[in-house]
C-alpha cells in the first residue's frame, strides 16, 4: 500500500511534462489575449480559474466580439462540454468513502491531460495523485499565459507568429488520435473543416461571430453524428 | 463590459461543468444519444476552431496552412500534444524566414 505522500510525488512526476506542454500552449493563448486587449494579470487570472485551452480561446473570441454574458456562458458550456463527460467518468471511479471535499477540489482541474493521467491508473481514483499533477500543471498554464501576454509586445513579430500556432497544434493533437481510430470521428473532422471554412466565407453566416458559428456547427455536427453513429460502452471509451 | 465580468462567467461555467457530475451524478448516463453527443462535441469544436482560423494566426497564410498540414501528419503518426504544438511552431518560424 502506497502512502499519500508517495502517490502525491508520483502525481507531480506525471504533471511535469504536462506543465511544460501547457507552458508552450498557454504562451500562445497569452499572445492572443494581448491582441484583444487583456492585461497580463487578467489573462493569468483567466487561465488560473479556467484551465481550459479551447474554452479560453473561445472566451477570448467572445470578448473580442463584445458578446453578452449569456452568450459567453453558452460558448463556455459548449466548448468545455467534454469536461462534463470526463467528470461523469471520474465520478464512477471514486471510492465511495472518499470525503466529499475531494470531489470539489479534483473538479477544479479536470483537463484532457490530467484526466488522462489520473484515470489511467488502476482502481479507485486517488485525489492525491491528481493534486500532485496539478502542482506543475497549474503554474505552467498560468505563468505561460502571463508571459505570453507580456512577450507579445516584446518579442519579434516572427517569433510571435510562430508561437501563435501552438494552440492549434494542441487542438490537432487532441482530435487526431480518435479520428485515426474511428471513422465517424475522422468524417466529422473533415466535415467540420469544410463547413467551418464555408461558414467563414458565405454571406449572412459569416456575419455571425466566430464563437456563435462554432457553437452552431458543433451542435449540428455532434447531434448528427450521435444519431447516425451512436456509441456503445461510453464508460470504457471515456476512460481509454 | 469589464473583462473581469467575462472572466468570472467563464470560470463559473467551467467549474460547474466539471463539478456537477462529480458531486451529483453517481450513476452513469443511460441515454445513448446524450452519451454519443457529449463524446463527439469536443472533437467537432476543436476541428471547427482550428480551421480556417489557423490561416489567419500567422503572418502569412501559407505558413499557417503548412503548420496545419504538418501538424495533422505528425499527430497522425503519434506525436503527443507537446511535440505537435512545437512542430507547428517550428514550421511557421522556418517558412516565414523565406516568406516574410
Amino acid at each position: 500500500m502506497q502512502t499519500r505522500k508517495q502517490i502525491f510525488l508520483q502525481g507531480i512526476k506525471a504533471g511535469i511534462p504536462i506543465g511544460l506542454g501547457y507552458f508552450a500552449v498557454s504562451f500562445s493563448l497569452g499572445i492572443l489575449a494581448k491582441s484583444i486587449g487583456l492585461t497580463p494579470f487578467q489573462a493569468a487570472l483567466m487561465s488560473l480559474l479556467n484551465n481550459a485551452s479551447a474554452g479560453e480561446y473561445m472566451g477570448l473570441t467572445m470578448i473580442a466580439a463584445q458578446a453578452t454574458l449569456g452568450e459567453m456562458a453558452l460558448a463556455t458550456l459548449i466548448t468545455n462540454a467534454r469536461y462534463l463527460l470526463m467528470s461523469c467518468a471520474m465520478s464512477h471511479r471514486m471510492d465511495p468513502r472518499t470525503p466529499f471535499i475531494h470531489r470539489l477540489l479534483m473538479s477544479f482541474d479536470i483537463t484532457d491531460e490530467i484526466f488522462g493521467a489520473t484515470i489511467a491508473r488502476p482502481g479507485y481514483l486517488s485525489p492525491w495523485y491528481m493534486y500532485g499533477a496539478m502542482v506543475p500543471a497549474i503554474p505552467g498554464w498560468t505563468v505561460g499565459t502571463a508571459l505570453g501576454t507580456l512577450a507579445g509586445s516584446i518579442l519579434p513579430l516572427r517569433v510571435v507568429s510562430a508561437f501563435s500556432v501552438a494552440l492549434y497544434g494542441m487542438f490537432i493533437a487532441i482530435f487526431i488520435p480518435p479520428a485515426r481510430k474511428e471513422k465517424p470521428v475522422a468524417c466529422l473532422v473533415v466535415l467540420a473543416f469544410a463547413l467551418s471554412f464555408a461558414f467563414s466565407r458565405l454571406p449572412v453566416v459569416s456575419d455571425l461571430s466566430d464563437g456563435t458559428r462554432t457553437i452552431i456547427l458543433t451542435v449540428i455536427l455532434a447531434a448528427g453524428a450521435a444519431v447516425l453513429f451512436p456509441r456503445k460502452d461510453e464508460e470504457e471509451e471515456a476512460a481509454s | 463590459m469589464s473583462a473581469y465580468a467575462y472572466i468570472f462567467v467563464m470560470a463559473g461555467v467551467s467549474y460547474l461543468i466539471r463539478a456537477l457530475p462529480m458531486t451529483l451524478l453517481r450513476k452513469p448516463i443511460k441515454n445513448r444519444f446524450i452519451q454519443s453527443f457529449l463524446y463527439y462535441v469536443p472533437y467537432v469544436t476543436l476541428a471547427v476552431m482550428t480551421f480556417p482560423a489557423i490561416l489567419d494566426a500567422t503572418q502569412s497564410q501559407w505558413s499557417g496552412a503548412a503548420a496545419l498540414i504538418v501538424g495533422l501528419v505528425v499527430a497522425w503518426l503519434g506525436a503527443d500534444l507537446f511535440k505537435t504544438a512545437v512542430t507547428c511552431c517550428a514550421v511557421v518560424f522556418l517558412l516565414e524566414l523565406f516568406l516574410c
